[in-house]
């Protein structure tokens, strides 16, 4: 049995999901490979290579992969997919475009998701925004699977010293072209990988208010989310949306901050390890989740911790 | 240019739902069923597009039970001006689904195909891709922005850092996310109008497809319960109990 990982990273940097998908092909048991497809991408091999309990890095590199489009990497990874037995990709928006196209073009179903490994071909997955917790078993001879990377803890980044290979694929399938990319520039750590997480919600009132939270942020060292709510309301941009139709994130401290607690919010940050609320209404369901409550005004209350911490 | 919407009929999104006690699944007796979200959107993108002359006939699809009918009489309503309904009782994985679409998009030759990013049940994030493999047509999944310019398409795309913007050949695939449009409420005139247009039923054997799945659920079960701590009176407290119980800080 041997797993397949595709490697998230942007060229430059090798992303700290694929640490979370390495743990889940561990738990799956088996050699790992890795598959790192992009363009100039010798570094994120080499650094792939070190990964704890890789086993072997596969390095196609070519101007079609640079930005991922789905149309050119897919068939290169299908092709390869034929030699394992499961391939893995983290739940990423990036691992999420691609892994499905894969999927059909090996005629398997994907499982998408997964938080826990019960055995090779048993996993568990959220279904219904977090409200139900399925668990599945594939009987296709390969396993295709996207990984939350909240579900499992990261691998060390080092310690491995695999073998790197190069393999090339058909390149450009000609459909697509990338156009261009707005990322959003932030000094603060990046929200899946924070150790703490403030959040604001339609309690801020507005995309100004923010500024509150972004400099409490700032003192925690700590990176800023919002609610759906907060986001359909237009203050601050869906890539900082909390959720089940947002980011999963599981820091070690959340700070949810007039923010009622959805369903679908709690999706996304259940998992914290400790969860702090603050919110003027003391029967607010993020209560019900949170460690500490603190019932009050959060425009007094945000300033005050500020000071404090 | 004729455009293909699929949506999927599934549980209101208001609704919260319950694990049935056999944990054979969610119970979903008697609890209210709606157009999923992401494929109002849908729906909405695709009127937006014939509205500014861009899109010349509308179809919609679902796969489902009979009862699927009523979310295509909505997408009726919202302006799609014919449906389609593959009946099936099975529950469907999201390549049988993509495969019966296939043979949709083969029969009706659109130029776009618009579909949810995801369903609100399942929670796959599936369909949009592999329908993409299966026509071998590109896609523009999570989209926020969609401007067809010639033969090809601009997709912006919510993507974790940010968005991306990639430019598609036609036919392409195009799936929703949240920022893509608000949805209009159909009004009760187009509501009595949708009723008079036409709906075809097939099934996947007329389509010739035949459904098999690689995955079995074998039990559903509610998520661990996280329990409610205590309520601090006062900053101070809060960050003395951080600081020296829960040593987060």
């Amino acid at each position: 049995m041997t797993i397949l990982v595709i490697a998230e990273h942007n060229n430059a940097v090798l992303a700290a999901a694929t640490l979370n998908t390495v743990a889940a092909a561990k738990a799956i048991g088996g050699d790992i490979h890795v598959l790192v497809a992009g363009s100039g991408c010798g570094a994120i091999g080499e650094a792939a290579a070190q990964i704890e309990g890789v086993a072997k890095v596969l390095v196609a590199d070519d101007a079609a992969y640079a930005n991922q489009l789905p149309e050119n990497v897919a068939p290169l990874i299908a092709d390869l997919a034929k030699n394992y037995s499961h391939v893995l990709a983290a739940a990423t928006t990036n691992g999420k475009n691609f892994l499905p196209r894969v999927a059909a073009q090996l005629d398997v179903d994907q499982i998408s998701e997964i938080i826990a490994v019960e055995s090779a071909d048993t996993f568990k997955r959220p279904i219904y925004a977090g409200n139900a917790i399925a668990t599945v078993q594939s009987s296709a001879a390969i396993k295709v699977i996207t990984v939350r990377a909240t579900g499992f803890d990261a691998v060390n980044a080092t310690g491995g010293s695999a073998a790197v290979e190069q393999v090339s694929g058909a390149g450009d399938a000609g459909k697509s072209t990338f156009v261009g990319e707005e990322l959003a520039k932030s000094d603060r750590p990046e929200l899946t990988a924070a150790k703490i997480v403030v959040s604001g919600g339609r309690g801020m009132q507005n995309g100004e208010n923010f500024k509150h939270l972004y400099s409490l942020a700032d003192k925690l060292g700590a990176a800023v989310g919002a609610s759906r709510a907060a986001v359909d309301a237009g203050f601050v941009p869906n890539d900082m949306q909390v959720g089940q139709t947002g980011k999963i994130v599981a820091p070690q401290l959340y700070i949810a901050v007039g923010i009622s607690g959805a369903i679908q919010h709690l999706a996304g940050m259940k998992d914290s390890k400790v969860i702090v609320a603050i919110n003027k209404d003391e029967e607010a369901p993020i209560f019900q989740v949170a460690d500490y409550g603190l019932v009050g005004d959060l425009f007094e209350i945000v300033p005050e911790l500020e000071k404090l911490v | 240019m004729k455009v293909l919407v699929a949506v999927k009929r599934v549980v209101d999104y208001n609704v919260k739902v319950r694990v049935k006690a056999d944990n054979s699944g969610v119970d979903l007796a008697n609890v209210k069923m709606s157009m999923n979200p992401f494929c109002e959107i849908a729906v909405e993108e695709a009127v937006r597009l014939k509205e500014k002359g861009v899109a010349s006939e509308i179809v919609v699809v679902s796969i489902g039970p009979t009862a699927a009918q009523e979310q295509l009489r909505t997408a009726l309503a919202l302006g799609a001006d014919r449906a389609v309904l593959v009946e099936s009782n099975d529950e469907l994985n999201s390549l049988a689904v993509a495969k019966l679409l296939k043979a949709v998009v083969d029969k009706e030759q659109p130029q776009l195909v618009i579909l949810g990013k995801q369903a609100i049940d399942s929670d796959n994030n599936q369909t949009g891709q592999m329908l993409g493999a299966l026509t071998g047509y590109a896609q523009g999944t999570f989209a926020s922005k969609v401007e067809v310019a010639g033969d090809k398409v601009n997709v912006t795309r919510e993507i974790d850092g940010g968005l991306q913007t990639v430019a598609l050949s036609l036919p392409a695939i195009v799936t929703t996310d949240l920022r893509l449009n608000e949805p209009r409420y159909a009004s009760l005139p187009n509501i009595m109008k949708a009723k008079k247009k036409p709906l075809e039923t097939l099934t996947p054997d007329a389509l010739g497809v035949t459904i098999t799945s690689t995955v079995k659920t074998l039990k559903v079960e509610a998520p661990a319960a996280r329990s409610a701590g205590i309520k601090v009176k006062s900053v101070a407290e809060l960050v003395e109990k951080l600081k020296n119980e829960a040593k987060v800080i």
